[in-house]
């Protein structure tokens, strides 16, 4: 009879191997397959060979459209390193705003006992009442009052704005899990604010920072929207010369590929260089809601 | 039972009574004057970036006749339905999902780790190529789906983008494409919380698979999927470049939703004011949600 268990558990453990193991296949197709789909176009050297043919690979794959993007041979793609610039400066100065932004307002919340600190969590909430691109008809107005028109601050400053209210959260639900003795052993001491900030406050916040610092760039990455709105076409940046030109058979679809396939490598660059704080406070943060 | 009760994490001590002594009352003073120099970047650009901004689109969607034009749209009520579909069954598809997976994620196997980093590739890919992608994959006869179903199944694939339903559909895929890793990430650091103990308890008590998922990892992961479900509502009726760069809103706009319904309005029909008017027909529904995300979000604090 133990036999008889003993086996039924085996072939029990064979199916749910068997079963993960399909899953496994069917996920790795399931998330591989649009990344095939650049490569695919990327690869074919002689433009509008396969993304018009339905054809499964290209007959001669090369990196001709690679070089073409880095040496800025590719049609619309002559001021490359201009238009990637203008993302890794919007990109960088977002991560670095919201960094400091949102740390300081934080801190303030959460260790200066301010005063109606809920307030401005419930404000920061409440923000993402209203989703980002509901905005971009007022915002377009009011970066003319700035005058800030054609000007990347004009995309930072909206990408710190949205990307805020998300930082404010998660540097409060970790800091709430970080003891408070810390900084009042300090302040003892007689350090002043900032350099509790500076010394005891970022050090000890840097996995959480770490996520917010990789949300940031995510969402200035991610937005295509505030950048062809705000910014002219000769001042423009990746996903603007990807969304502008996509229904345009007139562009070299392979180069546009491969320039799209650069453009994604300085956000698994920031994840692979933060991803062990990243996986520390995701569980932290998330315990704690 | 809550995760942060399981992990007994050190609550914040409150104010002791020497706080009122003069000494640290002049401390407190000062802390007050820090305290509103650390919130000013903040609050200063709260006030120029959202405050400022949503009053204007309050001001120039004020206009009762706005209203009635879009009503008179015969576009608006298909692009309200497409949102309706689009958001709900792209968020809930999507966090269901992402909460089944995070538990496969959890499994202890050697391959578990380079599958998740090929799993995360969607989220790294910025939005606009995703949208490229799925659009050329999808264009009509030419694509690398068709062309996988002539292969495959020898049959002709549909023209995506001619059809609503499956144009809708397109989008709703690619949406969850690119947005399920991130919260399955989010999801599987939540479970990774949930100490070993109480599964063997339950498994004791006879909870395995499917019950034990029900009765012991769903309940302690509730409020947390509430509030990313919320999160993530708000967020997705927000989302422009997904429907814009792969269905265009084809055919003939009846695929558009409302954000980019009011974008046409706004730059491509030059009617700001509509543009504006047709996202914020949405805002009754969104404060509530902002309001019981705000509530279950301090649900935690309180029982920490």
């Amino acid at each position: 009879m133990s036999g008889a268990v003993r086996s039924r558990g085996r072939a029990r453990r064979i199916l749910t191997e068997a079963g993960s193991g399909l899953l496994a296949v069917v996920l790795l197709i399931w998330s591989l397959l649009p990344v095939y789909n650049m490569f695919l176009i990327a690869l074919d050297p002689e433009e509008g060979e396969v993304e018009f043919t339905g054809n499964l690979w290209t007959p001669e794959p090369s990196l001709q459209s690679f070089v073409e993007v880095v040496t800025q041979d590719a049609r619309y793609l002559e001021t490359f390193w201009q238009q990637f610039g203008n993302s890794l400066i919007i990109g960088a100065a977002t991560t670095v705003l919201t960094v400091a932004i949102g740390s300081l307002a934080s801190f303030a919340v959460s260790h200066l006992r301010l005063a109606k600190g809920r307030l401005l969590i419930n404000t920061a909430l409440l923000s993402y009442a209203i989703p980002a691109s509901f905005l971009i008809v007022p915002y377009y107005h009011i970066v003319h009052a700035y005058g800030l028109s054609d000007n990347l601050f004009a995309v930072i400053a909206a990408q710190v704005t949205f990307a805020t209210p998300f930082a404010i959260l998660i540097l409060q639900l970790y800091g709430r899990l970080i003891p408070a003795q810390l900084d009042d052993a300090a302040r003892v001491d007689g350090a002043s604010p900032v350099q509790v900030y500076l010394r005891i406050y970022l050090p000890v916040m840097v996995p959480a920072l770490a996520v917010v610092a990789l949300y940031a760039l995510m969402l200035a990455w991610n937005d295509y929207l505030y950048q062809a709105v705000l910014l002219l076409p000769r001042n423009g940046t990746m996903a603007m010369v990807q969304g502008n030109l996509f229904a345009d058979t007139d562009a070299e679809w392979n180069a546009m590929m491969a320039a799209g396939m650069i453009y994604a490598l300085p956000p698994i660059v920031l994840l692979l260089v933060l991803r062990r704080h990243v996986a520390a406070s995701l569980a932290m943060v998330s315990a704690g809601i | 039972m809550s995760t942060q009760q399981i992990l007994a994490v050190p609550s914040r001590l409150p104010a002791t009574g020497s706080a009122r002594s003069p000494r640290r009352g002049n401390l407190r003073r000062a802390d007050v004057i820090w305290g509103i120099a650390f919130v000013a970047p903040y609050a200063a650009v709260f006030l120029a970036f959202i405050v400022y901004p949503f009053g204007y689109a309050l001001w120039l969607a004020s206009e009762p006749s706005l209203y009635s034009e879009l009503i008179a749209d015969p576009l608006y009520l298909p692009v309200l339905i497409n949102t309706l579909l689009f958001v709900g069954l792209g968020v809930n598809v999507k966090m269901f999902l992402a909460l089944l997976l995070s538990g496969f994620f959890l499994r202890r196997r050697w391959w578990i780790g380079a599958l998740l980093a090929v799993y995360l590739l969607p989220w790294l890919i910025a939005a606009p190529q995703v949208g490229v992608s799925f659009h050329w994959m999808l264009i009509g006869e030419q694509g690398l789906i068709d062309g996988l179903l002539r292969e495959l199944f020898g049959i002709d694939g549909p023209l995506w983008f001619n059809d609503r339903a499956l144009a809708v559909g397109a989008n709703t895929v690619a949406y969850v494409w690119k947005w399920m890793p991130f919260w399955t990430v989010i999801f599987l650091a939540a479970r990774m919380t949930i100490p070993r103990d109480i599964y063997d308890a339950a498994s004791i008590d006879g909870a395995t698979g499917v019950r034990r998922f029900v009765h012991v990892t769903f309940p302690l992961m509730a409020n947390l999927y509430l509030v990313c479900t919320l999160l993530s509502t708000l967020w997705t009726l927000g989302d422009f470049t997904t429907v814009w760069l792969i269905s265009m809103g084809a055919p003939a706009g009846h695929s558009h939703v409302l954000a980019t319904l009011g974008y046409r309005y706004a730059f491509d029909t030059s009617q700001p004011a509509l543009g504006v008017a047709a996202v914020m027909s949405v805002l009754p529904i969104l404060i509530p949600m902002a309001i019981v995300l705000m509530r279950r979000f301090h649900v935690s604090e309180v029982r920490v």
